[in-house]
């Protein structure tokens, strides 16, 4: 099939001309390119440094494809996300396929900008559709977006079969058009993918607040003077763009993947548009050379695929490790939480233990505590351990100490008798709130501080301290220590 | 002399709101019909109606979010699109997706956005304002967290303060009370009251009866048609609310009503009497 298409071409026969339609969206004009890495006896790393030192051409032009095509989807794949038309991308890519039939069909030659346009035509006639579907009927744009996508698939498969048919029907061309191929990408296909690109760039710049205002609050920005209609379909034609361009290095099928994926991924990540962009334009790219890398080494995977795959594996990754929304983040921010709450449980025990002892003993014995605390000795010995760890306890070693165990003698650091006033303070503030602010009775209070102990930062203890003016006792009589007065 | 002049002034400014036989039509179904109606510079103004009454519709198809099929609409004395920039608009807070990747203060900047027109971004100037805004609406700490971390109170002031940044003389505002905590009501109606003293002009759709007769001086009560329009005292009758909210008036909100009207009225001791 791949020595097929030059004679194709050369032959001029106006059937196998018409069969290559395929034929430009895959191998394009350097027939020997469909895939990138030459079949060869190399091992698997030098292959992987000649794809490195990008001394092909085809590997060049390969990765600069992918590289513009995962920038240009990023960009504008995140404003489908954030105004949840996500579908929209798919209903795209499905519905410039007859434009490129009859794009193909107009002068029976492989003309990209023909082809383009012809595409470009039907992808907005397709979006013009959807919004005529969704403002003349109660139908709402998920039913009219499925719609016409599959409507003008239909069209397009109907037109590129009976184009085929008027070949000799070999079908070879069709997956490599359905699952795209980076290497089909000619220096042709890079000028217009460039241009492409570039007025992306310059318009999202030019009208990035016009563009934001539509996306957010639509009727608002209508109320402001903008001309939301012609912004709209402006988002739309470059959508178009970005879609007709990446077909043939991802497929028909695939394309929308690109546009949401890398978008979805920068929108767990960040929550200002500007970063989502950057991050999403960094992603597509990231992910379209990986797509390049893993098809050279591969082989005879196509590329689309690999690129979707690489898209997915960053979203995986963003949603696990994400700083703020990731799972394994949020897990063990949780777990972090839950150590923290144990090591000032732990520290407020020996508060009381100090306490009950009016204060006169500094220094206390594992078994003493575990009473305290109401545990058996090797658990309290393991809370005591993280104290030391956190260097807010130490041990007493001195000749006099016993080996035995729950006798091992302990006392809180500087830093830990700190912390512990601190802990007995805002429980003991907080029950003092509770029963004279809120008129909470005293013996209702203590579960409610137990936990609000933890949660309470300076801030609001200044606010209680203020509205509780300074106080010295808590309900039950207790003094409540300051951090600025060391009773030991 | 000097009195007459400016009498003949005054006459001269067009109001700030002007609609003439306004019919608006969904799918072919009138919604609005023959709205006749002129709001005087300074008052505030309450659209009150039944559900699907056409309040929303009413200001929107004043800005020409929705397409009129026919009458006119004059603001200022122009058509709404010569007059963009003496409009301020304060959506209902549903209308938009609340994750959307921006915080607080982004949302308030969009305000400037219809002075600066288009290729221009906004500046330090236009930021200052913003910040100005939200702090006028108490919301100045929050500037920096993203809108989707904001109570519903809070969202509804982020949008009241979008509005104040777009420094204009009328205001639509749809709904501003619905799903806000009282603090944020009492917030937004004193806020309300002094752009009032400050000679603007304001339009708000409003669904709570029993309040509307202490929030504004003047009510359009609504229902697909101008059932009457006036002054609080005039309008807030039993016959015209019962006109315009059909016989879906039950018992309960009867007696609610009832005592809403005692309050337009004044509550002279004769009136708790009756």
């Amino acid at each position: 099939m791949r020595e097929l298409l030059p004679h194709a071409v050369s032959n001029g026969s106006k059937q196998r001309l018409a069969f290559s339609i395929f034929g430009i969206l895959t191998a394009s004009t350097i027939a020997h390119a469909a895939q990138i890495g030459k079949i060869s006896e190399t091992s698997w790393t030098e292959q992987a440094l000649d794809f490195l030192s990008l001394e092909e051409p085809v590997v060049r032009t390969a990765v600069l494809g992918t590289l513009i095509i995962g920038f240009c989807c990023g960009v504008l794949g995140s404003f489908l996300v954030v105004r949840k038309l996500s579908l929209l991308g798919d209903t795209l890519s499905h519905a410039v396929l007859p434009g490129v039939a009859l794009g193909f069909l107009w002068n029976a030659s492989k003309d990209p900008w023909a082809i383009f346009i012809g595409a470009t035509a039907a992808g907005i006639l397709g979006v013009a559709l959807v919004g005529w579907i969704k403002q003349t009927t109660h139908l709402k744009e998920d039913s009219a977006m499925g719609m016409v996508l599959a409507g003008f698939y239909g069209l397009g498969i109907c037109m590129t079969t009976m184009i085929q048919n008027m070949a000799m029907g070999n079908k070879s061309g069709l997956d490599k058009f359905f699952f795209g191929q980076a290497a089909a990408l000619s220096s042709g296909d890079i000028q217009l993918l460039g241009i492409i690109s570039l007025i992306t760039v310059v318009l999202v710049l030019i009208f990035y607040k016009e563009f934001i205002a539509i996306s957010f609050d639509t009727g608002f920005a209508q109320a402001i003077g903008m001309p939301v209609q012609v912004l709209h379909y402006a988002l739309m034609a470059l959508l178009t763009f970005a879609v007709v361009v990446s077909l043939q290095a991802v497929g028909v099928v695939l394309v929308s993947a690109l546009l949401i994926t890398p978008a979805a991924a920068a929108f767990l990540l960040t929550d200002r548009m500007h970063w989502m962009l950057i991050l999403a334009a960094g992603f597509g790219m990231l992910s379209g050379v990986l797509g390049a890398f893993i098809s050279y080494l591969s082989n005879n995977l196509p590329t689309g695929p690999l690129i979707v795959l690489g898209a997915t594996l960053i979203f995986v990754l963003a949603l696990f490790f994400g700083p703020r929304h990731g799972f394994l983040t949020k897990t063990l921010r949780r777990k972090r939480q839950r150590q923290r709450i144990a090591l000032e449980n732990t520290l407020k025990s020996i508060f009381y233990l100090c306490e009950n002892s009016d204060f006169e003993r500094r220094e206390f014995v594992v078994a003493e505590l575990a009473v305290e605390r109401n545990s058996n000795l090797p658990a309290t010995e393991r809370e005591i351990l993280n104290l030391v760890e956190a260097d807010m306890a130490e041990w007493i070693v001195d000749s006099n100490t016993p080996s035995m165990s729950g006798q091992a003698r302990f006392r809180l650091s500087k830093e830990g008798w700190y912390r512990a006033c601190e802990i007995v303070r805002n429980h003991r503030l907080w029950e003092l709130y509770l029963t004279s602010a809120a008129s909470y009775e005293s013996d209702h209070v203590h579960d409610d501080a137990e936990e609000i102990e933890h949660l309470i930062g300076e801030g609001i203890v200044k606010r209680l301290e203020d509205r509780l003016q300074n106080p010295i006792h808590d309900p039950h009589g207790r003094l409540i220590p300051r951090r600025d007065q060391v009773i030991a | 002399m000097p009195l007459a002049q400016t009498d003949a002034e005054s006459k001269k400014i067009a109001p700030p709101l002007e609609i003439h036989d306004l019919t608006v039509a969904y799918t072919k179904r009138p919604v609005l019909y023959g709205i006749d109606l002129e709001i005087p510079k300074g008052s505030i103004v309450g659209i009150v109606g039944p559900n699907g009454a056409g309040k929303s519709t009413l200001i929107k198809s004043v800005m020409g979010l929705l397409p009129s099929a026919s009458g006119w609409v004059k603001v200022f004395g122009k058509p709404f699109k010569q007059a963009v920039t003496r409009v301020g608009y304060v959506p209902q807070r549903e209308s938009v997706d609340w994750d959307f990747p921006v915080n607080a203060l982004d949302v308030v900047l969009m305000g400037r956005y219809g002075r600066l027109g288009p290729f221009k971004r906004p500046n330090k100037s236009d930021k200052n304002i913003a910040m100005a805004c939200l702090e006028k609406v108490r919301m100045a700490p929050y500037a920096k967290r993203q809108i989707s971390n904001l109570s519903g109170g809070q969202q509804q002031r982020v949008f009241l303060a979008r509005a104040l940044a777009q420094e204009s003389d009328l205001y639509l505002m749809d709904e501003p009370f619905v799903g806000v905590d009282a603090a944020t009501e009492s917030a937004i109606i004193e806020i309300l009251r002094e752009l009032q003293t400050q000679g603007k002009t304001l339009i708000v759709v409003h669904h709570d009866l029993t309040t509307a007769p202490d929030y504004f001086d003047r009510i359009l009560l609504l229902n697909m048609r101008v059932v009457a329009y006036g002054n609080t005292k005039d309008v807030f009758t039993f016959e015209n609310l019962q006109n315009a909210y059909g016989g879906r008036l039950s018992i309960l909100s009867e007696v609610a009503l009832s005592r809403a009207r005692k309050k337009a009225e004044g509550d002279t001791p004769e009136d708790s009497l009756r």
